[in-house]
């Protein structure tokens, strides 16, 4: 399994030892491939956009003509992890702000919802079927509206923060700042049974 | 604060990693910076380049002159207070500062102690030239390091020297066997657990990023493949002839830090540098406050 990690900027390398650590757990060989470039997103079978800063990670994959074939491969599905600035990449519409960057994701997501690093929490919560997974929220964005056909995670204080539609998954919080590995294993089982099919 | 709070610290720091921090003055400025892709920007009075040029005693910037910058940007915002000037740390704790940087380029308030971090909620960045001074300030609660550098210089070789050398010494303690660690512990005046911590993971328990006289992509670069994690960038940008330019053309040059031909057309046409000053001119040695 190639899985293509977004580095731009922001926290990847995380996700790429995540990947590592349970490696050993698939029975074929997991290649994690940082994406810089264009050339970076050939023969992908799955995608992690990680955390950072949205403004900057939006910016750079213009510039660096990332966004429409990484648009294209969302849309025909290819398995998506995004977590924090990564599901603000995702989301179709942000809160009181004209900018949309892939746009695959049909939600609406809040930026700084919490307000500023003094906002910042960590919490235990289930994800979907995955019981108390700790849930890091660093300068965190929530969801204030999904369609009817995006399944609904996780919810904390009566937001919604983390959803599943179709082949992605988006999260407000960061699952690669914390020893659990849960997330990771069941993204990459969703890679691993789009292959097998 | 606790140990929570202390990972939640070092997690934003994690965020910025392969991003660029801006130095700004103005809303203005502060806007440019973020749509130039910057990952956070320094608010403060003068740039250091000024305040070399001004003199004098170099404090906290005006509470009202931050606040204009944080309502004008989403990204995090930081700022300065003195070494040891815990009073003007609490004050940017008050305001909700995103990162408070205790920095050697305002005049330090205590010629000896820093400022107990661990007080705080809010996180703390540091400058340091070697890896004593970087474990010193984590164990006093930094939850990010940067190199000093020698700011408003536009020199980008005292930058160098403090990455090459905190790295070097990190690979240093990385090749002891352990019975070897206790005597660096005490070599370096820093606590065991954190050279045990440096012994076993071959990096700085926080992010490091490179500091002090970067003014161009290729600066910018050269400290990436140095080790740096991310680039704060000063005088070079607001004092550069196209800023939203340079800018720009840094943001990219520390993604693809290693991409030769991509950092070639980034630095084209990117109108006048900050002139910049050498080590033998200036008068302030700033990397020389707070060991």
């Amino acid at each position: 399994m190639r899985i293509g990690v977004l580095a731009v900027q922001g926290a990847f390398i995380e996700h790429e030892q995540q990947l590592a650590s349970i490696a050993n757990r698939f029975d074929e060989q997991i290649e994690c491939i940082e994406i810089r470039q264009k050339t970076d997103l050939e023969d992908l079978d799955g995608i992690i956009l990680p955390g950072g800063e949205s403004t900057v990670q939006g910016k750079l994959l213009k510039n660096l003509e990332l966004i429409d074939t990484l648009q294209a491969m969302i849309l025909r599905g290819i398995p998506t992890l995004a977590t924090c600035a990564g599901l603000i990449l995702l989301a179709k519409t942000l809160e009181n702000d004209s900018t949309k960057h892939l746009a695959t994701l049909p939600v609406t997501v809040q930026r700084n919802a919490y307000g500023r690093q003094l906002g910042s929490f960590s919490v235990s919560s289930n994800v979907g079927e995955i019981e108390s997974f700790p849930l890091i929220f660093i300068r965190a964005p929530y969801i204030t509206e999904v369609s009817a056909d995006t399944r609904i995670l996780t919810v904390v204080d009566q937001h919604i923060v983390g959803v599943e539609y179709k082949n992605q998954i988006g999260l407000a919080f960061h699952p690669e700042m914390t020893n659990d590995t849960r997330i990771h294993e069941y993204f990459l089982q969703k890679v691993k049974d789009l292959a097998n099919m | 604060m606790d140990q929570t709070q202390y990972e939640l610290n070092k997690g934003l720091a994690q965020m910025l990693k392969g991003g660029v921090i801006m130095d700004v003055t103005t809303p203005e400025q502060a806007k440019i910076a973020e749509a130039a892709g910057a990952c956070a920007v320094m608010a403060l009075e003068r740039i250091p380049a000024d305040i070399r040029a001004a003199g004098g005693v170099s404090r906290m910037s005006d509470p009202k002159m931050i606040k204009s910058i944080q309502e004008a940007v989403s990204i995090p915002v930081m700022a300065k207070c003195r070494i040891g000037h815990f009073v003007e740390a609490q004050i940017l704790e008050a305001i909700e500062i995103d990162y408070i940087d205790e920095s050697e380029v305002l005049s330090p308030a205590d010629d000896i102690y820093h400022i107990d971090k661990t007080q705080f909620k809010v996180p703390f960045v540091c400058g340091a030239r070697d890896l004593g001074e970087a474990l010193r300030r984590i164990n006093e609660g930094a939850s990010m390091i940067r190199t000093k550098g020698e700011p408003g210089t536009g020199d980008v070789v005292q930058a160098v020297r403090h990455m090459r050398k905190m790295n070097s010494e990190i690979r240093k303690i990385t090749a002891m066997s352990k019975d070897e660690l206790y005597e660096e512990a005490k070599q370096l005046q820093v606590p065991f657990h954190l050279i045990q911590f440096v012994h076993e993971n071959g990096k700085l328990p926080v992010v490091n990023f490179a500091a002090g006289g970067v003014a161009t992509p290729a600066d910018a670069a050269l400290m990436m493949q140095l080790g740096a994690e991310g680039v704060f960038v000063g005088s070079g940008i607001f004092k550069s002839g196209d800023p939203a330019k340079r800018a720009a053309a840094i943001v990219q040059a520390v993604t693809n830090y290693k991409n030769a031909k991509l950092i070639a057309k980034l630095s084209e046409d990117l109108g006048e540098a900050m002139v910049g000053i050498n080590p033998s001119e200036i008068k302030i040695i700033m990397e020389e406050r707070g060991k």
